[in-house]
């Protein structure tokens, strides 16, 4: 897993509630096997004129100022729909590494962390006036800091949002997730045992 | 102290579980399809890694197949090479893993949440995972079943388990009967409109109350199938006699005596008297509505005797705004009549509603009557099984001789990867469970609806009230 320690960016706003992720990454782009290839893919629907090339001069993303955007400013119930994990990795290699919004979909916000994007939840009034500041401020910054799980704006105001600790540490220190399970092998083995006295018939598929 | 079923569950998966740490939860059942998992099986190779319990592991090819078959058979040149990559990957991955794989020409194949209750392989008391958000349907069941990601799908693979923190509970109680054709699919987009897309986020939720006891086991599927439109990280529904009648003499389902041992232990499944729940609400259905979606998220839903709202009358502005271009996309004007709407495609199909009642309801819209001009109509039943059936009881020539096409099973033009698709434009009542923008196919619109409403409206090319129809 890629680590996050800290980061000062660019915002770029998306200022809509309960953005799915087939708007995030249409269908049409997860007909891979391949894990890379998809920055393209990022909003395509919304991002291009009908060719999926020519970008569409009206979507937020393509206005110059927005350019190099490292944090991603969204509305409610942000990641909506599906679980593709396609929708992160068009985030991540697009040049995002944060997202800040009110709230996000529960398999979106997992994906996340296995990405290397910090998921970062704050009030939605608190979003609200971010959105206003960075529609008001050209090369409107922020900078986000996991270890002391805050989010500063240029003039100073620091708001604090809310993680697992668990995930904190496994994000900051970079967690190989699958090798820390495994390192408990010997209780997955015990767990086996037991399930199969308890209930047997989950085991007979075979 | 009295337990929710969602606890009772959890608690029984609990490998490890310590402070500071996320727990360790076992999964009993883990379904895979070819559209997410690619990339799972790469990077377990990768490691070096191997798949921990292939014997708990099932697979099967939906997303991308082709729903049209060449002398009763389905082959590769029926979709376009990126399709056909993701199916010829998974098959070479279930051979390399010692997976069973239900590959597109097994009697066997549907939908991976079709096919799950369908076979057995879905039990109550189960964690079940599939990187595919819909699993939720097998909750249905009386088990914790979710969708992940799929870095968790290679967790899964290479563990048997997954790394979790512990979801918060969520009892929504749904009381009152249904009127005659008003079905689990008005449920669930009611509760939606009326609780909003978010409702469940962080939440496991239990569908109680008498209107979900007098489901069927179809329709409870239906019903825990939409939770996740509703946010929920599951849904689930307490086993019964309807749910072990169900199950019996299923595939995959224990036999014998060995049957009769687990329907003990799924007894004491269902949640205690007084169970506690962090959030709980209520709804009542008495009188409900055929429901048709408006807009671009399950959410946006009125009675089918409605009106396309006025996003005028909204007072919050971020709603407003949705609104208005939720309209803008749909083509629709405000205050127009819901029955007043015209279709130019109808689709039958997907993990929603596509099961043999599904097909049955619809089949009594369409008896003796003739799709009307213009309008395209499929039926993509959820698996080989279901259509087989339907074929016996007659249903495919219902279908067939009102001008429907009568498909293979997949996942069809409720995603549109497999080159079932709207075109720009087009306009879609469909029994699926998705009217996000570009959802099946870039620039089409789509009406969510259940599946009588959907075969009445390909009948009269426009939506109709199905109680006087
Ligand atoms: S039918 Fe649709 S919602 Fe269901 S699994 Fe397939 S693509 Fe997903």
């Amino acid at each position: 897993m890629e680590p996050f320690t800290r980061l000062k960016g660019l915002v770029a706003p998306l200022n809509r509630t309960n953005v799915n992720t087939d708007e995030i990454t249409p269908a049409r782009f997860l007909k891979t096997i391949s894990r890379t290839g998809f920055a393209q893919a990022l909003f395509a629907n919304w991002r291009y004129l009908g060719d999926d090339q020519t970008p569409n001069p009206d979507f937020v993303l393509n206005q110059p100022r927005y350019q190099g955007a490292t944090i991603l400013l969204a509305g409610d119930n942000f990641g909506c729909g599906s679980s593709r994990e396609h929708a992160p990795w068009a985030i991540r290699e697009y040049g995002f590494r944060c997202v800040i919004a009110p709230s996000f979909a529960d398999i979106f916000y997992n994906n996340c962390f296995n990405n290397g994007i910090l998921p970062v939840t704050l009030p939605e009034p608190t979003v609200l006036e971010l959105f206003k500041e960075v529609e008001a401020t050209e090369g409107y910054t922020l900078e986000v800091d996991l270890e002391a799980q805050t989010v500063t704006t240029p003039d100073g105001r620091v708001f604090q949002f809310p993680i697992d600790a668990f995930r904190k540490q496994a994000m900051l220190q970079g967690l190989d997730n699958i090798g820390w399970t495994l390192s408990h092998l010997d209780e997955i083995r015990a767990f086996e045992e037991r399930r199969q006295q308890e209930a047997p018939w989950v085991f007979s598929l075979k | 102290m009295p337990k929710s079923m969602f606890e009772k569950i959890w608690e029984a998966h609990v490998v490890r579980d310590v402070p500071g740490e996320s727990t360790i939860l076992y999964i009993d059942r883990h379904l895979v399809h070819e559209a997410t998992s690619p990339q799972a099986f790469a990077g377990l190779k990768a490691a070096g890694r191997k798949v921990r319990r292939p014997d708990a592991t099932i697979a099967v090819l939906d997303h991308n197949v082709p729903t049209l078959q060449v002398r009763g058979r389905r082959v590769l040149e029926l979709v376009d090479q990126a399709s056909a990559l993701c199916i010829t990957t998974m098959e070479q991955h279930a051979r390399e893993f010692g997976i069973t794989l239900f590959d597109m020409n097994d009697e066997r194949q549907g939908i991976v949440h079709i096919i799950g209750p369908e076979q057995g392989l879905t039990l109550p008391g189960m964690t079940i995972v599939c990187g595919d958000s819909h699993t939720s349907t097998h909750g249905a069941v009386g088990a914790l079943a979710f969708g992940i990601g799929t870095s968790e799908i290679e967790h899964v693979l290479a563990t048997q388990c997954l790394l979790q923190k512990k979801p918060r509970s969520m009892n929504i109680r749904i009381e009152g009967s249904l009127g005659p054709g008003i079905t689990a699919k008005d449920i669930a987009l009611y509760m939606i409109g009326r609780l909003g897309t978010g409702v469940g986020t962080g939440h496991v939720v239990e569908f109680s109350g008498s209107a979900v006891r007098s489901l069927s086991m179809e329709g409870r599927m239906t019903l825990c199938n939409m939770a996740i439109e509703a946010g929920a990280r599951a849904g689930m529904v307490a086993p019964d006699e309807t749910t072990f009648a169900y199950l019996k003499g299923r595939p995959f389902a224990p036999k014998g005596a060995l049957f009769e041992k687990a329907v003990e232990a799924w007894k004491q499944l269902p949640s205690d008297p007084g169970a506690h729940f962090d959030t709980v609400h209520e709804i009542s259905i008495d009188g409900l509505a055929p429901q048709v979606t408006w807009g671009t998220n399950p959410g946006m839903v009125v009675d089918v005797t409605g009106r396309v709202p006025d996003p005028a009358d909204e007072s919050d502005p971020q709603k407003r705004r949705a609104y208005e271009r939720a309209l803008e996309y749909m083509g629709l004007e405000p205050g127009q009549k819901i029955t007043d709407i015209r279709v130019d495609t109808v689709f039958i199909g997907s993990c929603t509603n596509s099961r043999l009642e599904d097909l049955r309801l619809a089949a009594q819209m369409v008896k003796g009557r003739h799709v009307a001009p213009g309008v395209r109509a499929l039926v993509v039943p959820g698996s080989m099984q279901v259509r087989r059936m339907a074929e016996e009881e007659g249903l495919a020539d219902i279908f067939r001789e009102a001008g429907f096409e009568w498909r293979a099973s997949g996942c069809s033009m409720c995603i549109a990867m497999n080159g079932d698709r709207l075109s720009e434009g087009e306009r879609c009542a469909s029994t699926s469970n998705r009217n996000f923008e570009g959802r099946q196919g870039k620039g089409g619109r789509t009406h969510l609806v259940s599946p009588p409403m959907a075969a009445a409206a390909a009948i009269a090319g426009h939506f109709v009230d199905i109680r006087d129809f």
